[in-house]
């Protein structure tokens, strides 16, 4: 699969400051794209340069294979994590403006316009004022306006924020449909449950470093810590945790059962979930065998806090 | 359309819809009407009266004083100094005028005095001198015995012609109209990028607050942006001087047509008497004043006011722009505009004290040619007549500088909008101006 965006050892400086330092990423075609990373990581100054709103002080990114112009500006949609509309513009107006600049004709702009208003049901807000409109509502506008001139590649920033957990899912509906269409999304994003939810390839910048970059499912196989969860139902407790702590290591688990069971988390080491299985069957009824995946949650904190 | 038209579009539309520009053009006309109106009432209220007494020992100058609308005098001379004194003290009387008694009459000239609470003014002083020493003059005539008639048959009147080189006859307070003209059209480029170079401001503040600013640069340019603004800005204030100058006429055509009537009727009664009372009056001249004023290069005026407008204006508003760029909030703006609007307050200043006494003096020319003045300055000293090298230098400094100053506001313009939180140093800007 090929990449329609990479970023080549893209180094931005201010002044003193290094806000990115040689960072290099693949996004491929047709993936949801999860841009990671703590506060003041060097994730909106990357965004930026992607967005031709800054320039990398060294370093080359290619869009499609090629090199970013002024003209590619048509093929991104952007929506930062800081909203904002002009406050006394008509909504009807300010999106044709905003279409306009993204480089479409007025009429294919209202086609559009017609479009999404009618999929979101706002076509009653034509002629009102961003400032009449809530906080929500607002939000709506502006994800209309980020995918209005259909881009190959969109990059959200905290596209839930502010949005109630109904419309959060209509928005989430709506990127995986412009997926499926296929755009390509760069999404940031700081709550770890929607990357598990979308994304299927991720990168982790931190201090201005590429950490960590790749698919999803290749990223958790490589932080996969070999521990295992594990449901019993023994007579003899004790003996249990005397056999298991001389070969395993072994830790209090909670998860949802309906069993009034043993809930114990089990580190292998070296040994083999066979093993393992084998022990528990010879002291009682297993009831839960399941092997403990990294969340992204998890392996953002690990990383983060070991560097 | 290409993007810098959409936005010049979308700033103009902004800024003309605005509420506040639509009371601002209809009022403001009705604003300026209604204080020249109260100035012109307060002004043609009296004074209040106000009460002189006169200690006059010898009673010679007493009743030279008449009473006017301003001043009332009261002949005190019967009662004694001290209780005058006094009455003075306790503000009965706003000033008393004291006149010693001397042998020679002429002899009281350096013995006058006038005592008063506050200090009178400078003007009422030298009346009361000029009343005193008149009484004296002629007491001296009648002395010596010099007849007064031939005195006042001798006395010559002289009122010089103005004349040019080309031997045209010419008039008097030329120079006040060619200031004015030119100072007018000064005043007005200085009051436009005060104002427009504000709202141009206060849009680029507007676009950082709202922080759609990321959305518009992530599709066109940080320079079309600001240009955009500019441009579009300085249109609506186009616009908004265009009604005022029609709304101004039709003032005017109104006024003159009511008050015309009126005076037809009082003119034709006074006409007369007026033309006996002035002979060599402003009527005589008034044909030589037109032959002046239509002299003036009135052409050269307009085209440069163009020019200097056009380029006064945007080199001030990318000032304007960067600055608004670089502040969160229309107060912390007040420490960069100061050095802005200095430059225009000295142009001013420069134009209307030097260009009238020296209008080709090194001060008025060197201010015409600098760049941030130039544009006042030099269309003050135009109806004076400049040499075409001065006016050519002058407008390519203006808008060389321009590109410089478009350039660097741009710099920091690109930096300014996407920086939030922290009210910037001049040091910053600078550093800015590097990324």
């Amino acid at each position: 699969m090929s990449n329609i965006l990479e970023v080549r050892n893209v180094v931005k400086k201010y002044g003193d400051y290094t806000a990115l330092n040689s960072v290099s990423l693949a996004v491929p075609k047709g993936s949801i794209y999860g841009l990671l990373g703590p506060n003041g990581a060097g994730k909106t100054s990357l965004i930026r340069i992607i967005n031709q709103i800054t320039m990398p002080d060294s370093g080359e990114i290619l869009l499609d294979g090629e090199r970013l112009e002024s003209k590619h500006i048509q093929h991104i949609g952007y929506l930062p994590e800081e909203r904002g509309l002009y406050k006394s513009m008509k909504v009807g107006e300010q999106c044709l403006y905003l279409a306009q600049l993204k480089g479409l004709s007025k009429q294919e702009a209202k086609k559009q316009l017609d479009y999404w208003f009618e999929k979101f049901g706002i076509e009653g807000w034509w002629n009102k004022k961003i400032e009449e409109l809530s906080k929500g509502m607002a939000q709506k506008v502006q994800f209309v306006v980020t995918v209005l001139h259909k881009p190959k590649l969109l990059i959200f920033d905290e596209p839930f924020s502010g949005f109630d957990p109904v419309n959060a899912n209509i928005i989430k509906d709506e990127i995986l449909e412009l997926k499926k269409q296929g755009a390509t999304i760069i999404f940031s994003t700081h709550r770890m449950e929607s990357v598990e939810e979308l994304c299927d390839d991720i990168a982790l910048i931190h201090k201005s470093n590429k950490l960590i970059e790749g698919k999803l499912t290749d990223v958790k196989r490589e932080f996969r810590t070999n521990h295992f969860e594990v449901g019993i139902v023994t007579a003899n407790v004790e003996g249990l945790m005397y056999d298991l702590t001389q070969q395993f290591t072994v830790d209090q688990a909670s998860f949802k059962s309906l069993n009034d069971d043993l809930k114990l988390e089990i580190g292998l080491g070296t040994a083999t979930p066979n093993e393992l299985l084998q022990l528990l069957t010879q002291r009682g009824q297993v009831t839960h065998f399941v092997e403990k995946i990294p969340t992204a949650n998890d392996i953002f904190i690990k990383t983060v806090s070991q560097n | 359309m290409s993007i810098l038209s959409l936005i010049i579009k979308r700033e103009f539309i902004a800024k003309v819809r605005n509420k506040s520009f639509i009371v601002m053009t209809f009022l403001s006309p009705l604003l300026f009407v209604g204080i020249a109106v109260f100035v012109g009432f307060l002004a043609s209220m009296k004074a209040d009266l106000k009460r002189i007494a006169i200690h006059d020992e010898g009673g010679n100058f007493v009743n030279e004083f008449v009473n006017d609308e301003e001043y009332s005098y009261h002949d005190l001379s019967k009662i004694d100094l001290q209780f005058v004194k006094d009455s003075v003290l306790k503000e009965s009387y706003e000033g008393l005028i004291y006149i010693p008694k001397t042998d020679i009459l002429s002899t009281v000239q350096n013995q006058v005095q006038f005592i008063s609470n506050d200090s009178p003014s400078m003007d009422y002083i030298l009346d009361v001198e000029e009343v005193i020493e008149k009484k004296i003059t002629q007491y001296n005539y009648e002395k010596l015995a010099i007849d007064t008639a031939r005195i006042n048959l001798a006395k010559a009147d002289v009122d010089i012609v103005l004349k040019k080189a080309s031997g045209e006859n010419t008039v008097k307070g030329l120079n006040e109209i060619k200031l004015f003209l030119g100072g007018a059209f000064g005043y007005l480029i200085m009051m436009f990028i005060v104002i427009y170079g504000n709202f141009v401001m206060r849009s680029v503040i507007e676009e950082k607050t709202n922080r759609i600013i990321e959305i518009i640069i992530s599709s066109v340019k940080p320079f079309q942006l600001m240009m955009g603004k500019i441009i579009g800005n300085s249109l609506a204030g186009i616009l908004q001087f265009l009604i005022w100058t029609i709304l101004g006429l039709i003032l005017f055509f109104v006024f003159s047509t009511i008050f015309g009537m009126q005076m037809g009727a009082t003119t034709a009664v006074s006409g007369e008497a007026v033309a006996a009372a002035n002979p060599s009056g402003f009527a005589e001249k008034l044909p030589l004043y037109i032959n002046e004023f239509k002299q003036l290069p009135l052409f050269t005026l307009l085209f440069s006011f163009v020019i200097y407008f056009i380029g006064g204006f945007f080199l001030y508003s990318s000032f304007y722009a960067a600055i608004g760029a670089a502040v969160d909030n229309e107060t912390d703006s007040q420490q960069f505009l100061l050095p802005i609007i200095l430059p225009l307050i000295l142009g001013v200043y420069v134009g209307f004290f030097t260009v009238l006494n020296d209008p080709h003096g090194t001060v008025a020319t060197v201010f015409s040619i600098i760049p941030l003045t130039s544009p006042i300055v030099m269309l003050m000293r135009i109806p004076f007549g400049v040499p075409w090298w001065q006016l050519v230098l002058s407008m390519i400094l203006l808008y060389v500088t321009f590109f410089l100053v478009v350039w660097f506001a741009a710099k920091i313009y690109r930096v300014g909008i996407l920086m939030y939180g922290k009210k910037p140093s001049w040091k910053e800007l600078y550093k800015w101006m590097k990324y």
